[in-house]
């Protein structure tokens, strides 16, 4: 039993780390900014399952607080880069 | 062995769901059908694999924290979303040339920044203008963006 959940633990790695080369591929080539800014986020979200599976391997528990910060960091940066669009375009379209 | 059982089936739920989320990231072809299947499936895969954390360690820290990483995440990720898209209509990132309906076409000012709730619905006559406008900026639209764009 132990064996199957080490290959399901594999598995689920693999699969997190495609999702973070699609992300990847999103961030370089989206065509915007907020296409960009959503790529960062779910890049950050598979990083705390990413942290979870680690978590579960190895059996150190304390990194399940670097996840809660990485998780209060992203939706910071997230909505700070949400302020920084709508403001730079609510300049822009008033100087018009 | 129950619980390598059950933290085995929840990994690889959540992880279907993240590989999902990053598919339908790469491929859907509009910043808002991209954000409406990443931010759902990608928070609901992350809940699920900090479900398989509480299962996997069954004492009450590492419970707690699993609980409280989900429910922070499943309250700031609508927000987040919410936000980002706000940003992009407002900022005017294109729709997909085949959408069908977007309800928010003439209801937002750029020159005053202010974005009205429904302005014209209380009168039929301009109601049916502004239909008309709505589908005559579906049916300019691509053609304006396609020249910009190449």
């Amino acid at each position: 039993m132990n064996g199957v959940f080490d290959t399901v633990l594999s598995a689920g790695m693999a699969i997190l780390t495609a999702t973070v080369l699609m992300a990847f591929l999103r961030l370089v080539k989206g065509p915007s900014l907020p296409d960009r800014v959503v790529a960062l986020d779910i890049m950050s979200v598979t990083a705390l399952g990413i942290i979870a599976l680690y978590v579960m391997d190895t059996g150190e528990v304390i990194f399940l607080d670097v996840a809660l910060i990485v998780a209060l960091v992203s939706f910071l940066g997230t909505v700070a880069f949400a302020y920084y669009v709508e403001r730079g375009q609510r300049e822009s379209g008033g100087s018009e | 062995m129950i619980q390598d059982a059950v933290g085995a089936a929840l990994i690889l739920v959540g992880a279907l769901f993240m590989g999902i989320a990053g598919i339908g990231l790469l491929r859907m072809p509009d910043l808002f059908m991209r954000m409406s299947c990443t931010t759902k499936a990608s928070t609901l895969g992350m809940g699920f694999l900090m479900m398989a954390v509480a299962v996997r360690f069954p004492n009450l820290g590492t419970m707690t924290r699993a609980l409280a990483i989900t429910l922070f995440v499943f309250l700031t990720s609508p927000v987040a979303a919410h936000m980002i898209a706000r940003a992009a209509y407002v900022s005017g990132v294109p729709l997909w040339k085949k959408t069908v309906a977007d309800q928010l076409c003439n209801q937002y000012d750029r020159c005053t920044c202010t974005l009205e709730s429904c302005p014209l619905v209380d009168d039929g006559e301009l109601k049916d203008s502004r239909e008309a406008g709505i589908g005559e900026e579906m049916a300019t639209t691509p053609e304006d963006k396609k020249p910009k764009s190449k």
